[in-house]
């Protein structure tokens, strides 16, 4: 389980984080969503420590990250995984490498293992006969794909996926939707995902934060959201033509 | 001295020298075992010696070819024995050319490969993954880059230094300016070895600070494209001004 309370945020001067509180819990798929600027990322990058906040804590299954030493914090970290906006893989190494690069800094395990390990992590996000190409010579889906390998091969406790479906194309995004469901349910991880996609909310939100300007203006599942009544989330739900249509539909 | 005045008012160069204390610090604070770095800096020997061969070759040959050709232009005297020509080559060979020309060539070729690479690394979250891992990042990707400068950079400095001696043998002999015979006695001639010494210590010091700006300078690149070529450019001439003043320091320190 991962908490946060009043974690606030600022740069020059500006209030970027207000003080958010919240709570995600292990095997849902948990959402942050708001419209951009709204300080998603800025939050997401704070519960995993590429940001410091300036005021706040974040727990790990109990586990004081913000305040923890250096050590505590290295320790909570390897139980981390992150899938980032663009993959981030090593543009060095090969989709293999890639995967395994976890496995060779934190693990002891023999090669022999590791390889069983990266090739049943491939074979679960879909990916067969590519552990020989370089990240230049695949797809951005499957860059995705490689990039949530990589974050579970060491049996991660928590994922974080950050804009997971940026830049795919919309069947795509499904699937790779679809993909951190299951894996989250699968091996009972702690997911957070940072989107403005609606069809993402709707497809797989289990619990739902909603941003505006540093707030945390709403908190709710995918059966909820629709029915909503604060008046920003309704504007950022329905600028979306598709679910205005729907909507239509349904009061028709 | 202008330079070093300039940095002592100027409280943007001071926070940026402080900055680059810490991340020297940070090198060495929390790293993973040496094991783990031990394919990365065979790697990076490669990329630092190897790949460097060609220019360091190309460059100290010339220089001493071009040393040679200019020193016996200047030795107008008929009272000067021609293989003060030769003696020349080597001593400005050894003391300067091998160490500080081919470190000026050095940080224009690996200074802005490492800054652009790990600029790159920068800007596409590549570090900040290495990071959620629990990687300390400064560590893992700056620390074999600087531990094989140290190991490559002395050695092209000697091959330098051959080379430019050969150089300048093949154009004072090809051209008539020096015998053959007068050009090895030149070499020989009142040869310090402390004179080696002196190329090999300036060698050291220079790998390190070619590869620690370069790796600073990449390391802290934000923004996208436009911002890795100034960290790049940025690594290079922080480079060429650190290894100036280290050449003078040094020169004073140890001559």
């Amino acid at each position: 389980m991962i908490e946060f309370n009043n974690v606030k945020k600022s740069f020059d001067g500006k209030a970027v984080l207000h003080g958010i509180d919240g709570a995600f819990e292990p095997g849902r798929t948990n959402l942050i969503i708001g419209t951009s600027g709204t300080g998603k990322s800025v939050l997401l990058k704070c519960m995993v420590g590429l940001l410091e906040p300036d005021e706040g804590t974040v727990l790990y299954d109990g586990r004081n990250f913000t305040h923890a030493t250096r050590n505590v914090r290295r320790n909570i970290r390897r139980d981390i995984g992150m899938l980032f906006q663009g993959a981030a893989l090593f543009d060095s190494q090969t989709v293999e490498q890639n995967v395994m690069f976890p496995l060779n800094i934190l693990t002891e395990m023999p090669k022999d293992e590791k390889l069983d390990r990266v090739n049943f992590v491939l074979k679960r996000v879909g990916l067969e006969n590519v552990n020989s190409k370089m990240p230049s010579e695949i797809s951005g889906g499957m860059k995705k794909r490689v990039g949530i390998a990589r974050a579970i091969v060491n049996n991660s406790r928590y994922l974080y996926c950050d804009e997971p479906n940026s830049g795919l194309d919309p069947m795509t995004a499904i699937l790779i939707d679809n993909l951190i469901k299951e894996i989250t349910e699968e091996f009972n991880i702690t997911t957070v995902v940072v989107t403005h996609d609606m069809n993402s909310v709707m497809e797989i939100g289990d619990y739902i934060i909603y941003m505006y300007r540093g707030r945390k203006l709403w908190e709710g599942d995918s059966t909820e959201i629709l029915g909503t009544s604060v008046p920003e989330l309704r504007a950022f739900i329905y600028s979306n033509k598709l679910i205005q249509a729907l909507k239509e539909g349904e009061n028709s | 001295m202008l330079y070093l005045y300039a940095c002592w008012t100027n409280p943007d160069i001071m926070r940026g020298i402080g900055k680059y204390f810490i991340f020297l610090g940070n090198l060495f604070i929390k790293r993973e075992p040496l094991k783990t770095y031990m394919k990365q800096i065979l790697d990076e020997c490669i990329k630092v010696g190897i790949d460097s061969l060609v220019i360091v070759t190309i460059v100290s040959t010339f220089i001493g070819a071009v040393t040679c050709i200019q020193t016996a232009y200047n030795l107008v005297s008929p009272l000067i024995p021609r293989y003060v020509i030769s003696l020349v080559v080597r001593d400005m060979t050894l003391l300067e050319l091998a160490p500080t020309i081919t470190a000026i060539v050095f940080a224009g070729k690996v200074g802005s490969n490492i800054a652009s690479e790990l600029g790159t690394m920068k800007i596409s979250e590549q570090v900040d993954a290495l990071e959620v891992m629990g990687i300390n990042s400064v560590s893992f990707l700056g620390l074999p880059k600087i531990i094989a400068c140290l190991i490559m950079y002395p050695m092209l400095v000697i091959l330098a230094g051959f080379l430019a001696i050969l150089g300048g043998y093949l154009a004072g002999t090809i051209t008539g300016v020096v015998t053959p015979q007068d050009y090895i006695y030149g070499i020989r001639a009142d040869f310090l070895e402390f004179n080696v010494s002196f190329a090999l210590i300036k060698s050291f010091v220079f790998a390190f600070l070619v590869s620690s700006i370069s790796s600073f300078k990449g390391y802290y690149t934000k923004g996208g494209a436009l911002e890795v070529g100034q960290s790049s450019t940025s690594a290079v001439t922080n480079s060429c001004i650190a290894i100036l003043v280290a050449d003078y320091l040094l020169a004073e320190l140890l001559i």
